[in-house]
């Protein structure tokens, strides 16, 4: 048995090692090391907590653990790196619902967690338990509909009705009203009714956000996650979760901040939703039929490539479903080989989740000191000459630089437009998530690749050798 | 060698960092300030108010510097850690007997490490892979 004091001193020992665990991921070589502070971090945590004189009974937990690592592992050593933003949506959605269980257990059994006994549980106690409930929830089903959107369960399009935002809005003050209720009069069927109406919530929440809008909408949940921790933190007066649960709210808060520069949009315009047509119809642009669009062969590809001096490789969504990361890596060495400087560029918001492009990249082996920033790289374009754009489309549309009556307009955008010639692999000439229509495709120092984005790598590379 | 633009370029970097240690500046001296109170008899909410706000300017400043290459490691290692939820589980699911409260306690503490095990893992599986290249 520990001392409150010592249990104390160990839990804030766990804040530190994960607030290094963070700091650590500030470069890929101190990384690692980070996620040793984070294991260790949570397993002081743990056995300090199973130390203290609150748990004497251990079986079940033993059980739970058990089950639940068996399970965690198991899909953490199978999942595909390009099903990631999924996995993370399910796992949010899981701490989500942890806290309500929580918030649920402290309501039911008040004593055990010292904030009074039931009937009679602190004023504080109550509105902390019920927030952290509340965040809690909507993060639980709004965490399950972003994983059945990247799953591809439901349509990544957005699914809006008229009166939506008003419904939303109305069950925004029920909550607040419910709240207060239940702080007044501290009703078992009110504390259910603030999860129900917390549960709807989360699930109308998302509903109306588009498939391209995920990376913003997986960051927000991050950050619900924490601060649901960090109510329940108030809710039991333990400053391990306070801090943790601040740290994933601002971390979670931060990312979604850039998501939504790395296109142009306020939060509050993602969140009301309704934006984008996920690869839908062409959108009525200015005179389409009558232009025309060079399409190459892989052929034609590999010996502009082959001749080309320097090339720089943007990567989007499109070679995340194509799984073409491997072929791509293989085009680059092979390029290398020839003498050809190879480097590629990531937009912010390319793929499903921040930082989803790199990840894959890394995946497939491309050295990290070769994947280059929107900021870093953008310059470089007009001394380059070949732009080689794989799977990606709104994120080069020079539309958003001069067009104000585009949707993407004041986006910042890679200038792949700048480069000697820009080589486009793309299913067809579909738009991209933002329905909107890339002038680049007619460009005369434009050819379009049409193909699945790995055949067509691996097409490069046969023509090559 | 130092020609004009790489100097601006250095000098605007050096303006920057100024900036940021006036900003962890200003955010010691709230520290301080906000500290103070519960010394002088404050309650418990407004100490953890306290601890709360210190922890929300430690993570602002500490996620700015992760680079941008490891957004996705970042977003599974804080979905790890916030699992830290398991310690109001544990609570839950410690005491002897049956209840609801244990069978909420023990749905939550599985839940969290289902969170713990499979995001620490996965984070592991990815930061592994960024490694430079010979």
């Amino acid at each position: 048995m520990v001392s409150e004091n010592l249990s104390a001193f160990f839990y804030l020992i766990a804040s530190i090692c994960f607030i290094l665990a963070l700091r650590s991921l500030s470069s890929p070589q101190t990384a690692r090391t980070g996620n040793v502070y984070g294991i260790a971090g949570m397993v002081v945590a743990v056995v300090t907590t199973l130390l203290t004189p609150h748990v004497v009974s251990f079986w079940l937990i033993v059980l739970g653990i058990l089950i639940g690592g068996a399970i965690g592992t198991y899909i953490a050593l199978r999942i595909h790196m390009t099903a990631l933003p999924q996995l993370v949506a399910a796992f949010h959605s899981l701490v989500g619902l942890a806290a309500v269980c929580v918030a649920a257990a402290a309501f039911s059994a008040p004593a055990e967690f010292g904030i009074g006994i039931p009937g009679a549980i602190e004023r504080a106690s109550l509105v902390e338990m019920s927030i952290g409930m509340a965040i809690g929830a909507v993060t639980f089903t709004g965490s399950i509909v972003a994983f059945a959107k990247l799953q591809g369960l439901v349509s990544g399009r957005p699914l809006s009705f008229s009166g939506q935002h008003v419904l939303n809005a109305g069950l925004g003050v029920l909550l607040v009203v419910l709240i207060v209720v239940f702080v007044a009069a501290e009703a078992a069927a009110t504390f259910w009714l603030i999860l129900l109406v917390s549960l709807a919530l989360g699930l109308l929440l998302i509903l109306p956000i588009g498939g391209a809008d995920m990376p913003v909408v997986i960051s927000m949940l991050n950050s619900y996650s924490g601060w649901a921790a960090c109510g329940i933190g108030f809710t039991l007066s333990n400053s391990l979760l306070i801090i943790t649960g601040a740290l994933v709210g601002s971390s979670g808060a931060i990312l979604s901040y850039i998501m939504c520069k790395g296109m142009n949009r306020s939060i509050v315009n993602v969140i009301l939703g309704g934006f984008g047509t996920e690869g839908g119809v062409i959108a009525a642009g200015a005179g389409t039929g009558d232009r025309s669009v060079k399409s190459g062969s892989a052929e034609d590809a590999a010996f502009i490539l082959k001749n080309a001096g320097s090339v720089i490789v943007v990567p989007g969504y499109g070679m995340a479903v194509a799984q073409a990361q491997h072929a791509l890596r293989e085009m680059a060495d092979q390029l290398k080989k020839e003498g050809v400087k190879v480097r590629y560029a990531i937009h912010p918001v390319a793929g499903r989740m921040p930082g989803h492009m790199n990840v894959l990249l890394a995946e497939a082996n491309v050295p990290y000191d070769e994947v280059f920033e929107l900021d870093e790289i953008n310059r470089d374009f007009p001394s380059t000459d070949v732009a080689f754009v794989i799977g990606a489309n709104d994120v080069t549309n020079p539309a958003a630089k001069t067009d104000p009556s585009s949707p993407i307009y004041g986006m910042p955008i890679l200038d792949v437009e700048r480069a000697k010639t820009v080589l486009f692999v793309k299913r067809s000439m579909a738009s991209g998530y933002a329905g909107v229509e890339n002038e680049l495709f007619y460009r005369n120092n434009t050819m379009m690749l049409f193909g699945d984005a790995k055949k067509m790598c691996e097409e490069i590379v046969k023509a090559m050798e | 060698m130092a020609d004009p633009a790489s100097l601006a370029e250095r000098a605007r970097e050096l303006a920057g960092e100024a900036g940021t240690f006036a900003q962890n500046l200003e955010a010691l001296a709230q520290q301080l300030a906000a500290q103070a109170p519960p010394a002088a008899g404050g309650t418990t909410f407004v100490f953890e108010l306290t601890i709360f706000v210190l922890a929300v300017f430690v993570g602002y400043h500490v996620v700015w510097r992760v680079t941008p290459a490891l957004h996705s490691p970042l977003m599974s290692v804080t979905n790890a850690i916030s699992s830290v939820i398991i310690v109001g589980a544990l609570i839950a699911a410690g005491p002897y007997g049956l209840s609801f409260a244990k069978f909420a306690g023990f749905v939550a503490v599985t839940l969290a490490a289902v969170n713990i095990f499979g995001g620490f893992i996965v984070t592991q599986r990815m930061l592994q892979m960024f490694q430079k290249k010979k």
